[in-house]
């Protein structure tokens, strides 16, 4: 039944799914009126398609194949150490506890003297504790249509134990809120051949790239709808993508060169974003356009 | 006088002039650190990207508010650099302007770099009325033509702001396409056209 679904997805992903880069014709009926009023509300036949199926798809989302994939993997000795991550890595409440942990994440953790997003904290400990090669995780961070990497299903797993919890980075540690303030100047640095830094897409109000609305980051609003559905199933190709890969796509979209993985600009840049979203409902893993 | 050599100063050290409070400068600082450290090279985006030029430092230093007088010294420096079409003639075919207004391509780490650039104008601004799916990260051309007029003054406005946006407003969102080398004299004029030919859909 599930299965079915996703075929659906991907199917309807080839008509979904857009990027700046890549300008998308919407058909014309639906859009007809929009000419003479270019309203925020305004939306392309493929947003509403896309949202007539989010509704239908509520009660079978496609992520929790995922999160069970990585319950099961959080659950099982692996790696050159032979040890599981439910007996040996803490996320923040405990060894191997993860009730709760993804909406309080970033978090400043001293094992690693590191401020950490809940993808690096579980690659930290795959490699800290299971044995398992950085290198090699970060090779293929990110799902395609062939693959899906460990590490997003483990993500989606741990973000699935935070559904509907209120977003809680722990701003006032010190090293989290400098981590925050340094992800701050990130956000705002322009560089690159067209000047752009995230806040030239995402640093004001309703705004949109072409029918993409823009979330404006600094707002509590705007980071949350930044938060909401991520780790997220992309319609788009059909595939489970996380916040790492979201960073990613966006700096690419920037024309900036790519960020390392799990690395201190994007852990900083999550910790600007999420924390901006601190006191408001996490809903879970979801679905993605 | 005074104001050039203050300015020379402010270009020379960005740092010690336009910075507003310590503790922002020194968060600042730290985030450029972090930006050289956590970056590697893809496709046809190097790290040379995440350098700043002299005008995003003063952008990224000034909250994108840089005080007039250097933001005025420092238009004038860009639209200094502006090249004219040899001919004089500063409007293509608006037909072909549409194709580059729609085009989005260009100078990611996805795109083959062989490929001509897009405008991306669409992504940004509302052009022609029968393109429905538009952003709004700038405003409204539609009728530019009509509203503003198309004399040569007007002409070589439109020609100049799409060569380098930053010759009329230092920190402005809009990328400069000539001075980026993403689009040539030829590209620019064809969306001169567009914009204000009588003839284009613009302007009906
Ligand atoms: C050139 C434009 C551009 C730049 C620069 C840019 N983004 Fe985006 N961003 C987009 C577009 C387009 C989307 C897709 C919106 C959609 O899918 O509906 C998006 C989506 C997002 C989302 C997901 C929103 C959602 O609804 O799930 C986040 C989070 C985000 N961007 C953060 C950033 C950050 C952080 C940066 C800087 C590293 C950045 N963006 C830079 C254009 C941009
Ligand atoms: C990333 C966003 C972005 C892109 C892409 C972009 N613009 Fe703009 N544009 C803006 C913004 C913001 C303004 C208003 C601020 C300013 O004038 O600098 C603007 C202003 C303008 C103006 C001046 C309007 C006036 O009233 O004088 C013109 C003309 C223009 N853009 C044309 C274009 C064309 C043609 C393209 C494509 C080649 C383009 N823009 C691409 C953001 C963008």
């Amino acid at each position: 039944m599930k299965q079915n679904l996703i075929g659906a997805l991907c199917a309807l992903a080839v008509m979904g799914g857009a990027f700046a880069q890549a300008p998308k014709k919407p058909s014309a009926k639906p859009v007809a009126k929009a000419a003479a009023a270019p309203a925020a509300e305004v939306k392309d036949a493929a947003t509403l398609e896309f949202e007539k199926f989010r509704a239908e798809m509520e009660d079978s989302n496609p992520a929790e194949l995922f999160e069970a994939k990585g319950q099961e993997q959080w659950n099982s000795r692996r790696g050159p150490k032979n040890v599981s991550l439910a007996e040996s890595c803490a996320l923040g409440q405990g060894v191997g506890k993860v009730e709760g942990a993804y909406v309080k994440m970033p978090r400043y953790f001293a094992d690693a003297d590191a401020v950490m997003d809940a993808e690096r904290r579980i690659v930290w400990c795959m490699v800290e504790k299971q044995g398992f090669k950085f290198d090699d995780i970060a090779s293929k961070p990110f799902a395609n249509e062939t693959f899906t990497p460990d590490i997003t299903n483990l993500v989606t797993y741990v973000a699935g134990h935070s559904r509907n919890m209120k977003i809680a980075v722990p701003l006032n540690d010190p090293k989290v809120r400098d981590a925050y303030e340094v992800g701050k100047e990130i956000a705002a640095y322009r560089a690159g051949p067209y000047d752009f830094s995230c806040n030239t897409c995402h640093g004001a109000d309703g705004k949109r790239i072409r029918m993409q609305n823009l979330p404006n980051l600094s707002t509590p609003k705007g980071a949350m709808s930044g938060v909401q559905g991520w780790p997220g199933y992309r319609m788009t190709g059909g595939v489970m993508l996380t916040h790492q890969w979201r960073m990613g796509d966006c700096f690419r979209q920037q024309r900036f060169p790519q960020p390392k993985y799990a690395s201190d600009a994007v852990a900083y840049l999550l910790t600007y974003m999420i924390g901006n979203a601190n006191g408001q409902v996490y809903k879970g893993p979801g679905i993605k356009r | 006088m005074i104001k050039n050599i203050l300015l020379a100063a402010a270009m020379a050290t960005p740092l010690m002039m336009a910075q507003p409070a310590a503790a922002d400068g020194d968060h600042r600082a730290r985030a450029i650190a972090v930006i050289k450290k956590d970056f590697q090279p893809r496709g046809q985006a190097g790290l040379d990207r995440l350098a700043e030029d002299g005008l995003q430092a003063v952008c990224n230093r000034t909250g994108n508010k840089p005080p007039d007088y250097i933001a005025k010294q420092m238009q004038a420096d860009q639209l200094a650099g502006v090249k004219y079409p040899a001919d004089g003639k500063l409007m293509g075919d608006w037909k072909e302007g549409e194709k580059i207004a729609q085009s989005g391509r260009g100078f990611t780490w996805t795109d083959n770099p062989g490929l001509p650039v897009g405008g991306n104008c669409y992504n940004c601004h509302r052009i022609a009325p029968n393109e429905t799916s538009f952003g709004t990260v700038g405003p409204s051309l539609y009728q530019f033509g009509k509203i503003r007029g198309n004399t040569p003054d007007m002409q070589k406005y439109a020609y100049s702001k799409i060569w380098n946006a930053k010759a009329f407003n230092l920190c402005s969102e809009m990328p400069r396409f000539g001075h980026a080398g993403a689009l040539n004299e030829q590209q620019i004029k064809h969306l001169v056209a567009l914009l204000l030919d009588p003839e284009s859909p613009v302007n009906k």
